[in-house]
């Protein structure tokens, strides 16, 4: 099985979605800049710029632009460089993509799918937030946000085979990030979580690039012995928790760790389904690691205070586990 | 009525000989060159019955038997019947929430239309969208949008769908002059424009915003000399006269279909009744709205196609009176219906797809 980058499991994602006539790319620098992360380089040249459509500066009109061709019968992505400018889309995204289908009678739907990223670097405030709660707290989106290439290929097909808008979220700091991937049309189903890494002494439930975070972790605390169950989600909405709460039921304290802010964050839906269905099975109060609550400062000191490490996930980790025996 | 029509075919060689730039020239008699009566009192029809209709709705909502916002339509008629009578069946309609009008210009069937007011099953959105929500897929009908504006993106996306897919369709798309100030018209007409897009953008200019006047409203009041600033096709017209309407937007559909653009038609009409059905209308006086409604353009064709001798009075009033039969029997069809059901609180209502993982546990109180 070929090893490739997620930027490669995308492109190759990408390529394979390209097979359908009905499919075209509408976004910002996507065709002549050459994509802002290279996923789409070469594609104006192979596929002209019909189907490459190099769009304004306009992210409202990438969307409805997308929103519309799908209704009548095209296949569009809408690729939007980053999740912060998904902001001025929202209307679209909100009012229209996630209400089309139920506000009219379910009789026609909007099959299209919207590739964003999150990330930071020293980008400051409004270039490095995630808005994954948003997108998954809307009734009619389907959001996903895989960790690994095998899943960005799998996810990608298969929410390009979806007749609903589907959400996708990347992040800018795992492009580089490697791994097999199966070759042709390969799909991960939407919905569906999966275990990273099996342990019995804590559960962690994460996704995205924090999956990676807290494998790392997982690693540090395995030299001493406590072995570390991740859960990855791969999709927010729809949420399968059942791998979490069997998971959750065997060690009986549970880590949640989110790239976002932690007040009515991704985390805190998490947590609380935990509680819900897993009360009975609850040793220790569950911990949360997400963003610190400002907005991003641009000093690297500051910033790295800010942001999830691994450091951060072993702390939560040790703290649970003080607070509880082993057994 | 063997009569008549002999007085029609009488009337239609005259007006052929006649040279279309005379100053005699009226839309009237320009129109008898292409349409026959048939055709004619069709128009008519469409536009008593979008009245008649929208009086029914108003009595109903009065009568608590139509719920939420109610946006009339009445005194706009000709925009709508004139406009949409010039597209065809492959061309595409995105409209406003004031759309019971283009609703029923494009032929959905009231039936389905009341039913949809009284949030049955069996309206045209199954009872889940309301007056602001009509839609029909089957007729190209792409719905009522309820977000000022928004609606010009995604009939931008269906111009083009119909480019890619050279259906040789027109996306017509209707919305009024209070949509004109927000950034998603601009970014409509420059996508349209840029692209070339098969889209005809009609503005209704009823001269207010909701309760805010043009003046107050606009930077400019002209709406579409803004079509100036991307080089792109525009018109003002007279709205309130169906003929006229359809002579002019005939040319913008034309232009847009041969792969010329987009255009610009700022239709100036007039709305006789409140923003709402709630509207105290304090922001304009009743002389002002008298003054209006003495132009009715339902009343005005009327009487333009007895005077012509298109029909006679007493089959205008025979029509009228068989309007208000469908009227009436929608009311009854909409009463009589099933209320939708509960599985529209599901995810099968929401997605298309049904979700494999519930996403609310069924377990949960």
């Amino acid at each position: 099985m070929p090893v490739l980058t997620v930027r490669e499991a995308l492109r190759d994602a990408l390529h394979e979605s390209m097979k359908d006539e009905r499919v075209f790319i509408i976004g910002e620098d996507i065709g002549h800049y050459g994509s802002t992360y290279g996923v789409t380089a070469g594609f104006l040249e192979q596929y002209g710029p019909e189907r490459i459509r190099d769009a304004p500066i306009a992210e409202a009109g990438i969307l409805g632009v997308a929103i519309g061709a799908a209704m009548t019968g095209m296949r569009p992505i809408a690729e939007i460089m980053s999740v912060n400018f998904s902001l001025l889309a929202l209307d679209m995204i909100i009012n229209h993509a996630a209400k089309i289908y139920s506000m009219f009678g379910g009789k026609f739907s909007v099959p299209m799918v919207m590739r964003t990223t999150n990330g930071w670097t020293q980008l400051s405030a409004t270039h490095s937030q995630s808005f994954d709660a948003l997108y998954a707290h809307i009734p009619g989106l389907k959001v996903v946000a895989p960790a690994t290439p095998a899943d960005m290929k799998g996810l990608f097909l298969a929410a390009m085979a979806d007749p609903d808008p589907v959400i996708f979220i990347e992040h800018t700091l795992m492009y580089g990030i490697k791994g097999e991937v199966p070759e042709g049309n390969y799909v991960v189903p939407i919905g569906k979580s999966t275990l990273a890494r099996e342990g019995k002494h804590i559960t962690v439930v994460t996704y995205s690039r924090m999956v990676h975070l807290t494998l790392e972790a997982a690693d540090i605390l395995a030299k001493e012995g406590i072995e570390v169950e991740v859960v990855d989600l791969r999709t927010l909405r729809p949420l399968d928790m059942s791998v979490a709460l069997e998971s959750f039921k065997k060690t009986n304290r549970a880590v949640v760790v989110t790239e976002d802010w932690q007040s009515y964050g991704t985390s805190a839906e998490i947590a609380t389904r935990l509680y819900e269905h897993g009360f009975d099975y609850l040793d220790a109060p569950i911990q949360r690691v997400n963003f610190r609550e400002v907005p991003m400062p641009y000093a690297k000191n500051l910033e790295q205070q800010v942001v999830v490490t691994t450091d951060r996930i072993v702390a939560a980790i040790r703290k649970v586990l003080n607070r509880s025996s082993l057994q | 009525m063997q009569q008549r029509r002999g007085t029609v075919l009488a009337a239609k060689a005259a007006t052929k000989k006649s040279v279309r730039s005379t100053m005699s020239s009226t839309p009237l008699t320009r129109a008898r060159e292409e349409l026959d009566a048939a055709q004619l009192v069709e128009l008519y029809r469409q536009m008593m019955l979008i009245r008649r209709f929208e009086e029914k709705c108003q009595e109903m909502y009065t009568r608590s038997k139509i719920g939420g916002f109610l946006h009339l339509y009445v005194g706009e008629e000709a925009t709508g019947v004139g406009a949409i009578s010039m597209l065809q069946p492959q061309d595409h309609i995105f409209t406003h929430y004031r759309d019971h009008g283009h609703a029923i210009a494009r032929g959905l069937d009231i039936n389905g239309l009341m039913a949809e007011l009284f949030g049955r099953d069996t309206g045209c959105s199954r009872g889940m969208g309301g007056s602001m929500h009509f839609a029909d897929h089957t007729k190209n009908f792409w719905g009522g949008y309820a977000i000022v504006g928004s609606h010009l993106l995604l009939a931008i996306g269906v111009g083009l769908s119909c480019k890619m897919q050279k259906t040789n369709g027109v996306v017509m798309v209707f919305f009024g002059d209070g949509a004109t100030n927000g950034g998603e018209f601009y970014e409509a007409l420059n996508f349209a424009q840029l692209w070339k897009l098969p889209v005809v953008f009609v503005c209704e200019n009823n001269l207010y915003a909701m309760g805010t006047p043009l003046e107050v409203h606009s930077a400019v009041a002209e709406i579409h000399r803004k079509a100036s600033a991307f080089d792109m096709k525009s018109m003002r017209i007279d709205g309130n006269d169906v003929l006229s309407v359809r002579e002019q937007v005939s040319e913008a559909v034309a232009h847009a279909r041969d792969g010329h653009g987009p255009v610009l038609v700022e239709a100036m009409t007039y709305r006789f009744r409140g923003h709402s059905a709630q509207d105290t209308q304090k922001y304009r006086t009743k002389e002002d709205v008298e003054q209006h409604r003495s132009q009715d353009p339902v009343v005005v064709f009327r009487r333009q196609l007895i005077e012509a001798g298109v029909f006679a009075e007493s089959d205008a009033d025979a029509l009228d009176a068989h309007i208000d039969e469908l009227v009436e029997a929608s009311v009854t069809f909409a009463d009589e219906s099933p209320v939708p059901g509960n599985e529209w609180l599901t995810d099968r209502g929401i997605y298309a797809a049904p979700l494999a993982t519930a996403t609310v546990d069924p377990d949960l109180v």
